[in-house]
């Protein structure tokens, strides 16, 4: 494990952020995923006292702080609402309820793992980062972008009226996932969402307008192919790229026949 | 550097070093129940309580549990001698070296949950991992513990 010669919990956004210029100076979220590196760490930035671990729900949004857990975002009702669920589905296979108290979104999101059902699940929404030198970004264009030494302030997710569905392919329950879905509509658009392809979640529209007059098995199917060929997939030692693919294909249309049923 | 927090109702103060991780702060003070496993955040044998929410103490700095509550199984002996006899009844433990992982986890389960499905219990003891047996025997325990509390 890395080894940690300072930690410090700081008392602004300003102190981590300059904190955070140092080269062997890190911010620690839920320090799970940094625990499995090597290597030293000169100063542990802790964000734990600056009131970034709630869940702020407006009309129109969430605020969800970086230092809030994946177990809170599994059990918080209205988010769990506004998504029909989706938000616990994908979650609540993140090793186990002890791990999930411990991770954080904004480790999570900074980290945009491939792997990420949580990234997954939230590409599937309209979701934006708040940056704190960066301001607001639309979380899309953040998961496409390298790391820097910004801080991940908080997650915003506008409440654009809209359907989720989550699904992923795991080998057995608690293991990284094979393969993660998201498919959502809002007002009207849809996207699916493909991740653990093994690299990072990218997002899929309707570009073709297949689904433009409404979802049917025939539609659904186009659809989900349509996805299946666009998404690009590789190997490794949970799934060859073509079982991915094959994958993609079910999981969006799966997915899409449950937004349809729910009208 | 200095730490103060409460474990198992006592309040602790101490100099660690700031890259100790909880458990190894935990087993320094005698909470020899808590185990290491994997190390890798994935088996639950470290778990512990911090104000009241199941984690695991592997995984976390002690510095991050100043100001906090830790309990551990050394105190909470009463509320785990409740279930652990349905367990052992039903031959759930091998070699046991899993068991105070699943102890503390089923503590945190009971306490959210109090009425819990199988399903739930499966879920939320999913982070739990034993190497010997197939679960089903913890389950089993689990079960005839809030059965005998509705008879
Ligand atoms: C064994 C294991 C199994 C896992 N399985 C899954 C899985 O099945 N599905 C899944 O989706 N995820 C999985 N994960 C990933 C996990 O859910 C978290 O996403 C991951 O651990 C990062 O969150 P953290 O809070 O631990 O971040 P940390 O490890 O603390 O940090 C991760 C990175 O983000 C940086 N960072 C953290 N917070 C901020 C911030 N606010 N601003 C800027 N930078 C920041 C850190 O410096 C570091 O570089 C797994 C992780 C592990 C270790
Ligand atoms: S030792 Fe902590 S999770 Fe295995
Ligand atoms: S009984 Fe041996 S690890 Fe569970």
């Amino acid at each position: 494990m890395m080894n940690i010669r300072n930690y410090v919990r700081v008392q602004s956004l300003e102190e981590a952020y300059e904190l955070n210029q140092g080269r062997k100076n890190r911010i620690i979220g839920g320090m799970l995923w940094l625990k499995m590196g090597k290597g030293s760490i000169q100063t542990a930035i802790d964000l734990c006292d600056l009131g970034l671990d709630t869940i702020e729900e407006t009309e129109d949004q969430f605020s969800i702080g970086a230092m809030v857990n994946l177990r809170q975002l599994e059990l918080h009702p209205g988010l769990n609402v506004y998504t029909q669920g989706a938000m616990a589905a994908a979650v609540r296979d993140i090793v186990g309820v002890q791990f999930r108290n411990l991770a954080t979104v904004g480790g999570s999101i900074w980290g945009r793992f491939g792997f990420s059902d949580v990234l997954t699940q939230l590409l599937a929404m309209d979701s934006y980062v708040e940056l704190y030198k960066g301001g607001l970004v639309p979380l899309e264009d953040f998961a496409a972008c390298k790391h820097d030494n910004d801080i991940l302030v908080r997650l915003v997710v506008k409440k654009t009226p809209g359907q989720f569905v989550y699904q992923a392919m795991r080998n057995q329950r608690t293991d990284f996932p094979v393969l993660t879905c998201a498919v959502s509509r809002m007002e009207g658009k849809y996207r699916a969402v493909i991740g653990a392809r093994p690299s990072r979640a990218i997002v899929v529209r309707d570009e073709k307008h297949l689904l433009d007059s409404g979802i049917t098995p025939e539609s659904a199917a186009a659809f989900a192919k349509f996805v299946a060929g666009s998404v690009p997939t590789g190997s490794n030692l949970r799934g060859s790229a073509a079982y991915r693919t094959h994958l993609a294909g079910v999981l969006t249309q799966r997915g899409i026949l449950e937004l349809g049923g729910r009208g | 550097m200095e730490i103060k927090l409460t474990l198992n109702g006592r309040t602790v103060t101490d100099h660690i070093d700031p890259g100790l991780l909880l458990i190894d702060f935990l087993r320094d003070h005698g909470c020899l129940s808590v185990k290491r496993g994997c190390e890798t955040s994935n088996c639950g044998l470290c778990t512990v309580l911090m104000d009241g929410k199941p984690i695991l103490s592997c995984s976390m700095l002690a510095a991050r549990a100043d100001g906090h509550s830790i309990q551990t199984l050394e105190g909470l002996q009463e509320e785990a001698a409740d279930f652990v006899g349905f367990i052992a009844d039903q031959g759930a433990d091998q070699c046991g070296f899993c068991n105070p992982g699943f102890v503390m986890n089923t503590i945190a389960l009971l306490r959210e949950i109090p009425n819990p499905t199988d399903d739930e219990i499966r879920a939320y003891l999913a982070g739990n991992l034993c190497r010997c047996s197939g679960y089903d025997g913890q389950l089993r325990g689990i079960r005839s513990y809030l059965n005998s509390r509705k008879g």
